[in-house]
């Protein structure tokens, strides 16, 4: 539990450092623009949404899975939320029936990509299939069945309370950020504070002991896999107001950023290790990163590949710290 | 287990020959020779990376890369041929060197670092695919040479339809079955191949019973590069232009055929007959469904049925076979990943 601990820390000091670092190169590199409100607001419009698949990525990620399935559940999530709004709302005429749809198509979303997530969590846990197929397979049924109830078209015309969610400010601060926010800290919470958390992060380093102590593993997975959807859903509705429509392929490429994301703040792909609080940092920094480099006017395609080799690197750093920390305590005993 | 994989290619048969008298009882076309050879022909791309995934998977790893190692392979190929000249063999050397470069650099991660293949792949898929955009401005190329251009044309077999248009089996699926040749042989009569089963089946038992762990691994993913590399010359030659985003994206639609033909992600498991009955499945169902007239925004929705249907009852036979140790069984498989 110790080394544990002390493996934790690590990790967060290395993060941090380089969040500073990051953060100092880009102020010196281009002071008058990125160290500007408007920069550091537009940032925090931009995170939340890939914040939060980041976050339904990671806790599969936990247990030793993963979920090829977050951008298509929070599309179809988006899709079918907004064709209620766009069939019982007009965002021109406000009508006293209104509050009411709102609230239905926000639980739709949510409604919706908890049963995608079960449906996950069953194919994993009671079929048997491993995970990256489940959801593979789920995303595909997913993409078709969201072009082939939109036609391929966009689903747009959002009420501005939905609008809100996505544009709105509270006090300068984003809205979404302060979702972002709240969904961040009740996984915490859950990860490391109720039994559920701890199953998972038992079933993610070891299922036969997690088996063996009574456990029921299927159990952890559904629930593993019924939360992963659920922040999918919260992200759909982020998305959908942001982009202020609904469409089939919205966010494709964030699939993969997602598990950058969570590798880069220290959650580790065979299950187990990992924490919330890494993966806001490692966030931060890939947000501070396509920022800065955008500002710079790199492009797009050029931050794509300093991604990967930033990948590449943060697990050439794992590595080597891991294989030193291993040395020393050969060394202790 | 022999006999499961085999249960495994009978059942993939089975569906086989299903789809394929709904197929043809709605469109007597399909069940055509022309059809037949037409299908092996523009499949002969899938089928050659299939092949190569097929290697990895079996290592115990997975490559997600691929499709990018291609493109790149692919465009430096296409750009040196039009501004140098050359025939075809300087072409095919060109990008297969290209391809095993960049898949040795993923096996050399993969070894050296002991980073997770996916995660290792990911990051150089994006590497290989944004400097390529980067570098080359996503531009599409066209006029590719007229030597070029003829030699897709070659048929090593001729037939004739009945409007008289010729048919028959090209000279890409000639290629495609060099590959599978070579595939079989490495996987069921060399050392090396024996050894990449060990590797993947327990990696520990592999090495001490002294297999060359390193040598294996680099291989798979070599030999992964070497056939993206190929795939992208028979990428070029089948559709004639050379655009950067045109394979990327299909990497998990490859790994889904090989899966679907039996190959395990768990490592150890696999065979060339399964992952051609798995490509086979996946290229019937696009075919039939155009020649069934549905609609293409249904294609991907059929393929995510298939997968779930025909892996999950795999899996669930499995599961039941062994009972209710199925949980230790599938953690040990885990385990050995």
């Amino acid at each position: 539990m110790k080394t544990l601990l002390t493996k934790m820390n690590n990790e967060m000091k290395i993060l941090s450092l380089i969040l500073l670092l990051t953060f100092a190169l880009m102020s010196v590199l281009s002071p008058s623009h990125f160290l500007r409100l408007e920069t550091f607001q537009g940032m925090a419009f931009q995170l939340p949404e890939l914040g939060l698949l980041s976050l339904a990525m990671m806790i599969t990620m936990l247990t030793g899975g993963i979920n090829l399935s977050i951008i298509a559940t929070a599309n179809i999530s988006a899709i079918f939320s907004a064709m209620i709004l766009v069939a019982n709302v007009n965002p021109d005429v406000p009508a006293s029936g209104d509050a009411g749809f709102i609230i239905l198509a926000i639980l739709t979303a949510l409604a919706v990509s908890a049963v995608i997530g079960l449906f996950n969590g069953v194919l994993i846990s009671i079929i048997n299939i491993p995970p990256i197929l489940a959801t593979l397979g789920t995303m595909k049924l997913l993409q078709g069945l969201a072009f082939i109830i939109t036609k391929g078209y966009v689903i747009s015309g959002m009420p501005n309370a939905i609008r809100f969610i996505g544009n709105g400010t509270i006090a300068a601060v984003p809205f979404p950020l302060l979702i972002f926010a709240l969904f961040a800290a009740i996984m915490s919470v859950y990860l490391n504070h109720t039994s559920t958390g701890f199953n998972i992060f038992m079933y993610g380093s070891n299922p036969i002991a997690s088996f063996f102590s009574g456990t029921s593993n299927t159990k952890v997975i559904i629930q593993t896999y019924v939360m992963s959807g659920l922040y999918c859903g919260a992200a759909a509705l982020v998305m959908m107001s942001r982009f202020n429509s609904a469409k089939a392929g919205y966010g494709e490429s964030y699939l993969l950023v997602t598990i950058l994301a969570a590798v880069l703040g220290g959650v580790k792909s065979e299950g187990g290790f990992g924490q919330v609080s890494g993966l806001v940092l490692s966030l931060v920094i890939l947000q501070i990163i396509s920022n800065g480099l955008n500002l710079l006017g790199v492009s797009s395609f050029m931050t794509i590949a300093i991604w990967g080799l930033i990948m590449i690197a943060a697990m050439v750093i794992h590595f080597l710290v891991e294989k030193r920390t291993r040395l020393k305590l050969s060394r202790m005993s | 287990m022999k006999k499961l994989l085999k249960h495994h290619e009978t059942y993939l048969v089975i569906i086989i020959v299903i789809l394929s008298a709904v197929i043809t009882s709605r469109n007597a076309n399909f069940f055509t020779a022309e059809n037949m050879f037409d299908l092996l022909k523009s499949n002969s791309f899938y089928g050659i990376m299939a092949i190569g995934v097929l290697f990895v998977l079996i290592s115990g790893g997975i490559d997600i890369s691929f499709p990018a190692t291609a493109t790149v392979a692919e465009y430096i190929m296409a750009v040196v041929i039009i501004n140098m000249g050359g025939n075809i063999v300087v072409a095919v050397l060109i990008a297969v060197v290209v391809g095993s470069i960049l898949g040795f650099v993923n096996g050399l991660l993969v070894y050296n670092f002991r980073i997770p293949s996916i995660i290792t792949t990911i990051a150089t898929m994006n590497i290989y695919y944004g400097l390529l955009t980067f570098i080359t401005g996503g531009k599409w190329i066209y006029s590719l040479p007229d030597w070029f251009r003829s030699f897709a044309q070659i048929r090593l077999l001729t037939f004739y339809n009945a409007d008289g248009a010729a048919y028959g089996l090209s000279i890409v699926t000639f290629i495609w079955l060099l590959v599978v040749l070579a595939a079989v042989f490495i996987l069921r009569f060399t050392l090396l191949g024996r050894g990449i089963y060990a590797a993947g089946g327990d990696r520990k038992a592999a090495v001490r019973a002294g297999i060359n762990v390193f040598f294996t691994e680099t291989f798979v993913y070599t030999f992964m590069g070497f056939l993206a590399g190929l795939a992208g010359v028979v990428q070029a030659l089948l559709v004639q232009t050379v655009a950067p985003n045109s394979i990327v994206g299909k990497e998990l639609d490859v790994i889904a055929m090989v899966v679907l033909g039996g190959a395990s992600l768990a490592g150890g498991k696999g065979s060339v007959t399964g992952t051609l009955l798995g490509v086979a499945l996946l290229a019937i169902l696009q075919n039939g469904l155009t020649l069934m007239a549905v609609p293409p925004v249904w294609y991907e929705f059929f393929v995510g049925v298939v997968i779930l249907v025909s892996i999950g009852f795999s899996s669930l036979q499995a599961k039941k076979k062994s009972g209710n140790t199925s949980v230790i069984e599938l953690s040990l498989e885990e385990a050995a990943e």
